[in-house]
């Protein structure tokens, strides 16, 4: 159920950005989704790619440091309340929220969110025992096939 | 699999194990020969010498070298280019210098008789950590008028080794050369070897596999950390060889293959340890500037230079049964030297920090500044895949405790700066750890 995201470490200064999206390009990688964590003097690009692990041997070749890390990726509906309902459910299991972010792809008035959990696993079983739309990432990829 | 070759004694190592005795008695009476020369053809020795009442007659044993002027670098540049000769232009069959990083270079002077001597303690180098006829080295120190590259040529092929004159750089060519040539040995800097282990997967080479077994490295200080980082990456030996131009070049002291500090030719070079402000000589044990007096270089005798390298001598006994002293690695120099906010602080203290925090010794730089008359340090570091977590809060983390393990060993306070992998400066020649940019 868990999503591969790559992560990788940027200075914090102009084009460090856009060597490895333009690394991606130029080998026809299509980006799914991405967000860009910033600190004072550096920041992480998180990325979802389709062929992670060409990505990430690419990227490698070119001197990035490169890690993986499992995400969960949640249907929401498209709806004042629908990450608050998510929200809840994790809450009150006692598990933490590393980040999260979206997808940028829609279907049918639901959003798809991406999270980043200290345990993904126990979310996985917590999220699904309530009944919330946990997507596989073999599912996800199929539907980003379309785009 | 890498083979396993037993050490075997070479008869050029024979005055290696001379006893103490022996050796202290041709060690004066190669002193005596030195003082003598240099009295009689080098004006400034003799001037520095009449200035303290002293003739050649006055050195009658082996403690008498103390009352002897010292000669430091800049003596080389004040007599720029051949003030120091103690020979005449056509005894003189060899010059070398120095690239002169600041101002003007340093020349050395090698007769045929200073080339032999040279040959022969690269020769017992090479043989002291296990090499022979046979053996194929990959020579990857400069050639030209750096002494590395000649220096170590001449002693490997009078040992009957065969020579591979490849020089520095070309990291894609060495790699070539190496695996196609069979290299079993290779000579360069410590830091351009780990150059070398991280190039070699991305040109498909794993070096673990390749017939080379030994490393000699020299040129810059290195640690015990990168030895065992290039050991452990490489699957060869990696040895510390010592030497300076001024003395002769490479030779002037080399490991034997129990890797516990070079032993110093002793025969050839007489050693001592000063302390640093009074320049009074330290006993063995304790730790000071190294002080080097040539015992047989005739076209340049060197009396008593000061080599700004701290390490301390050794006289217990190595396991290999050499009866030469050995010096201690040589981690520093007292002109790497920076002080910050009045405290004194060497790359080799911020080198252990690091190390001690993520493992393995990652690429650094520190780079000084001065903003608004206040000293800052910043150590650029190399995130490594080890450290690197995705989230803000682990790399800062990360940055928190390279601060305080810097902070901790030197008491100051640094400035930890992460950066991307492979975008500090390899060098090929000696590293450049310290960029000073305060204008003082």
């Amino acid at each position: 159920m868990k999503l591969k995201q790559l992560s990788l470490f940027l200075e914090n200064k102009p084009g460090a950005l856009g060597r490895p999206v333009r690394l991606l390009a130029k080998a026809r990688f299509n980006i799914l989704t991405l967000s860009i964590a910033d600190a004072h003097q550096f920041g992480i690009l998180r990325l979802i790619l389709r062929d992670w692990e060409k990505a990430k041997k690419l990227l490698e070749k070119n001197g990035f440091v490169v890690r993986v890390t499992d995400l969960v990726a949640v249907e929401v509906s498209d709806q004042p309340g629908g990450l608050a309902k998510i929200l809840d459910v994790v809450e009150k299991a006692g598990i933490n929220v590393e980040f999260m972010y979206a997808f940028t792809e829609k279907r049918e008035n639901k959003a798809v969110l991406v999270f980043r959990f200290d345990d993904p696993d126990t979310a996985i079983q917590i999220l699904q025992q309530r009944k919330v739309n946990v997507i596989s990432s073999v599912e996800l990829l199929q539907q980003t096939e379309a785009l | 699999m890498k083979k396993k070759v037993p050490a075997r004694f070479h008869p050029v190592s024979a005055p290696d194990f001379l006893p103490r005795h022996q050796l202290q008695s041709l060690q004066l009476q190669r002193l005596q020969g030195m003082v003598q020369r240099a009295y009689e053809h080098v004006a400034l020795f003799r001037q520095r010498m009449q200035e303290r009442s002293l003739t050649p007659a006055d050195v009658r044993s082996l403690e008498d070298v103390t009352r002897l002027p010292f000669t430091v670098k800049t003596d080389l540049r004040d007599t720029y280019p051949f003030g120091l000769f103690a020979s005449p232009m056509q005894d003189i069959v060899r010059l070398h210098a120095s690239t002169g990083t600041t101002g003007k270079p340093i020349v050395v002077a090698y007769t045929k008789e200073d080339l032999q001597v040279w040959g022969n303690v690269i020769m017992r180098s090479f043989a002291a950590c296990g090499l022979h006829a046979g053996d194929v080295i990959q020579n990857a120190y400069g050639y030209g008028l750096f002494t590395g590259g000649l220096g170590a040529h001449y002693g490997g092929e009078a040992l009957g080794a065969t020579m591979i004159p490849i020089s520095g750089g070309n990291t894609q060519r060495q790699l070539m050369v190496m695996k196609d040539f069979g290299t079993t040995a290779i000579c360069c800097t410590p830091s351009y070897f780990l150059h070398i282990i991280e190039q070699a997967p991305e040109l498909g080479v794993n070096l673990k596999e390749l017939p080379l077994r030994v490393g000699v490295f020299g040129a810059e200080p290195w640690t015990e950390s990168m030895r065992r980082r290039i050991e452990a990456e490489s699957g060869i030996k990696a040895y510390d060889i010592y030497g300076l131009s001024e003395i002769i070049g490479p030779g002037v002291a080399m490991e034997c293959e129990c890797q516990a500090g070079p032993h110093i030719f002793e025969d050839w070079f007489y050693p001592e340890i000063i302390d640093l402000k009074t320049g009074q000589p330290l006993p063995d044990g304790e730790e000071g500037e190294l002080v080097l007096t040539t015992l047989g270089k005739q076209a340049m005798p060197m009396i008593r230079y000061r080599t700004r390298d701290i390490t301390a001598l050794t006289n217990e006994r190595c396991e290999c049964g050499r009866t030469l002293r050995r010096i201690q690695r040589i981690g520093r120099r007292s002109d790497d030297m920076f002080i910050v906010r009045g405290v004194n602080v060497y790359p080799s203290q911020i080198e252990t920090a690091l190390l001690k925090v993520e493992g393995t010794l990652p690429h650094y730089q520190i780079i000084l500044t001065r903003e608004k008359g206040l000293d800052e340090v910043e150590v650029q570091v190399e995130v490594t895949r080890e450290v690197f977590g995705d989230t803000v809060g682990a790399l800062e983390q990360v940055q928190r405790r390279l601060c305080q393990g810097v902070e901790s060993l030197t008491g100051v306070r640094v400035n930890i700066r992460l950066v991307q992998p492979q975008t500090l400066q390899r060098s090929e020649g000696k590293a450049k750890r310290v960029l000073d940019q305060r204008k003082l």
